[in-house]
């Protein structure tokens, strides 16, 4: 499936259209840096010392590189009252994300396989439910899920931040699969009845294996809502568990008399790297992903 | 070896009724074909022999067991699907014993029977690849050595060869047949195509509408239709159909109407007339088919031949035949002729009409006469 090559499609030539592809490409190179101005900040800023800083203008490149800012960031910034750097938090995130992707990305599989390919009674409005829990915004949610929580026993811990997470994907990642597998013939599905297999058999043996590309969107999908998540991070932890987003809030927010804005930018661009880094890895799959079943490839 | 009984299937989708109340017996190792326009319901009816869909009511036999609780897998069938419906993560090896890995199946036996069917269909060269890298008519035959390589009792076929090119397609409509001749098991075929379900029944049951019209071996469906819609469905180009009525006039005719003048009247055969001697007057369909009509004098004289002359609208040379379209009372009508014998728009041509094997229809009830 690769995009069709344009380079031999017949064009008009002539100034005119010259000075339009000029003005065209100089407006796109406008946006770019536009685009990129903040990062380019970021990156320069967590780069200098606290001197250069105080000295220099904001976007000017640092003199002399160093990463002490970085080091500061990862394991000695305060967080509060604790001083040990955002690693603590980065792997609670971790610890979070992996499960709530994982659980979330199965489940809505599984949905989306039993609404499309096992067509039960009732199938639509139970998929209209569930789709019902995307269009809720999470403030809504606040006070009855602490008090779930609460009577569950996980109030303020990580697992219940992953069964928070968890749910409230489920409206996501069964909307993806269940989009996924509508195009997928249910004359693969008999076939595989008439085969001898079963629910479970056909789903693992058969589905799972052809829906790489919805899992990959699925899964860069939850792990980037999870991930940048800070409303349920702040509100169902505390303290020693929270996630990297509230960590990083709280390293930028903790002042002591000097504002280290080295350290908040190496801080700032560590809580992000995860996610540039799986939509650099995966980023392909993700638009080719969305893009499916547009056209028959 | 075992036939398949269907007693009073019906089958509704929500208020729809898409099978109504189908009565079918088929013989051990008979090869039977379901036809009819899409929507007649006959895939429908080969899912619910297959146990893809549930019954309404009614009950189904494979053999002497009823299978109406009996889930797919259980019915001893294998099912060739329209799709194809391979699976594309997996190898042509895999999508073929995939049945027999699921039913625990000792791995010698199965590479056995790899090598058998993969021989005999010729795709043994295929066996690494995954379906994406096959052409149309290799993905076929992957589809078939998976159906035939677990040697079930009774093989289901769902327009199997409808996505094929009209040349592969009649490939592997022979070699559909040479495999059931050799095999010899039960088989329903369903296919939209009636010459496909000539070629390959050894009894085809033609469905309109959630019914059976008529089932019966290929040559009585052709030359036997039981009613008007059959007559329309079998046969390509289709049968002449002129409406008309029955005039007593030395001996019975069919009156088609003034045609600038001169009156169309088709007379009857005995064996005809006499079963409609007292119907004077009644609305008929004459049906002629484009074969019995020819050029005049150019087949072998025969008892009860009608002549009459007419404008040639359009001639349309296949190669073996040419067809010569011309008009009765505003019908366009086809008469097939010796290419020699074509001739060109506007010329007048005389046809000649074998009346011994037109049909007669009922016009109102569609039934035959």
């Amino acid at each position: 499936m690769s995009a069709r090559d344009q380079s031999g499609i017949v064009r008009r030539g002539g100034i005119g259209q010259r000075l339009q592809r000029a003005t065209l490409f100089a407006l796109l190179g406008l946006f770019c840096l536009y685009y990129l101005a903040p990062l380019v900040v970021m990156i320069s800023t967590s780069l200098k010392s606290l001197d250069e800083i105080r000295g220099g203008s904001l976007v000017s490149l640092p003199q002399e590189i160093t990463f002490a800012a970085w080091g500061k960031a990862w394991n000695e910034a305060c967080v509060g009252v604790r001083c040990n750097g955002l690693e603590p938090y980065v792997w609670n995130s971790v610890m979070m994300v992996v499960p709530a992707v994982f659980v979330s990305t199965f489940l809505g599989a599984i949905n989306g396989y039993a609404l499309t390919k096992w067509r039960f009674r009732g199938a639509d409005i139970i998929f209209a439910l569930i789709l019902f829990g995307a269009f809720i915004p999470f403030q809504v949610i606040l006070l009855p899920m602490a008090r779930t929580l609460g009577l569950m026993g996980l109030a303020g811990t990580i697992p219940g931040l992953i069964l928070v997470h968890t749910v409230y994907g489920l409206a996501f990642t069964t909307l993806f699969f269940r989009n996924f597998f509508i195009g997928v013939s249910d004359g693969i599905v008999q076939a595989a009845k008439v085969d001898g297999a079963g629910f479970f058999g056909i789903f693992f043996r058969i589905i799972l294996p052809m829906s790489i590309p919805a899992i990959v969107v699925t899964v860069i999908w939850q792990f980037t809502q999870i991930w940048n998540d800070f409303l349920f991070g702040i509100a169902f932890t505390v303290g020693e568990s929270n996630p990297v987003t509230v960590a990083l809030n709280n390293v930028v927010m903790t002042s002591t008399g000097v504002k280290e804005y080295n350290v908040d930018m190496a801080a700032a661009i560590i809580a992000a790297l995860p996610t540039l880094l799986v939509y650099v890895v995966a980023g392909a799959y993700f638009v080719r992903g969305l893009a499916a079943g547009a056209v028959k490839g | 070896m075992s036939g398949i009984r269907l007693d009073k299937v019906c089958k509704n989708f929500g208020a729809t009724e898409v099978i109504k109340g189908i009565d079918l017996e088929i013989e051990p190792g008979e090869f039977v074909v379901l036809v009819g326009p899409s929507g007649c319901g006959k895939s429908t009816l080969l899912n619910l022999i297959a146990g893809l869909e549930t019954l309404t009511s009614g009950n189904i036999f494979i053999g002497d067991r009823k299978v109406n609780e009996v889930p797919p897998r259980d019915r001893d069938i294998a099912m060739v699907f329209q799709s194809y419906a391979l699976y594309p993560t997996k190898t042509v090896r895999e999508n073929i014993t995939f049945g027999m890995e699921t039913r625990r199946i000792p791995r010698d036996v199965q590479d056995a029977a790899v090598k058998e069917f993969a021989t005999l269909l010729q795709i043994d060269k295929l066996l690494a690849r995954k379906p994406g890298q096959l052409s149309g008519g290799q993905r076929q035959r992957v589809a078939m050595g998976r159906a035939l390589v677990r040697k079930p009792d009774v093989f289901l076929f769902d327009e199997p060869l409808s996505n094929l090119d009209a040349k592969l397609r009649i490939e592997m409509r022979t070699e559909i047949k040479k495999l059931h001749q050799r095999l010899g098991k039960t088989s329903v075929y369903v296919t939209h195509d009636q010459i496909e379900a000539m070629t390959l029944a050894t009894r085809i049951a033609v469905m309109d509408l959630g019914h059976i019209r008529q089932f019966a071996d290929p040559a009585t469906v052709y030359e036997d239709p039981a009613d008007l819609f059959v007559a329309g469905f079998m046969g390509s180009p289709p049968m002449n159909m002129i409406p008309g009525k029955l005039v007593r006039e030395d001996g019975m005719h069919v009156d088609c109407g003034g045609n600038g003048g001169t009156p169309m009247r088709f007379p009857l055969p005995d064996a005809i007339a006499r079963r409609v001697a007292d119907q004077e007057g009644m609305d008929v369909v004459l049906g002629l088919r484009p074969e019995t009509i020819f050029a005049a004098g150019t087949e072998l004289p025969g008892p009860n031949r009608y002549i009459f002359e007419r404008p040639v609208v359009v001639e349309e040379p296949t190669g073996p035949d040419t067809m010569i379209v011309f008009e009765i009372a505003g019908l366009d009508l086809i008469a097939r002729v010796r290419p020699q014998d074509g001739k060109p728009q506007g010329t007048p041509f005389r046809f000649e009409v074998e009346m011994d094997r037109a049909k007669l229809f009922d016009a109102k009830t569609g039934l035959r006469l």
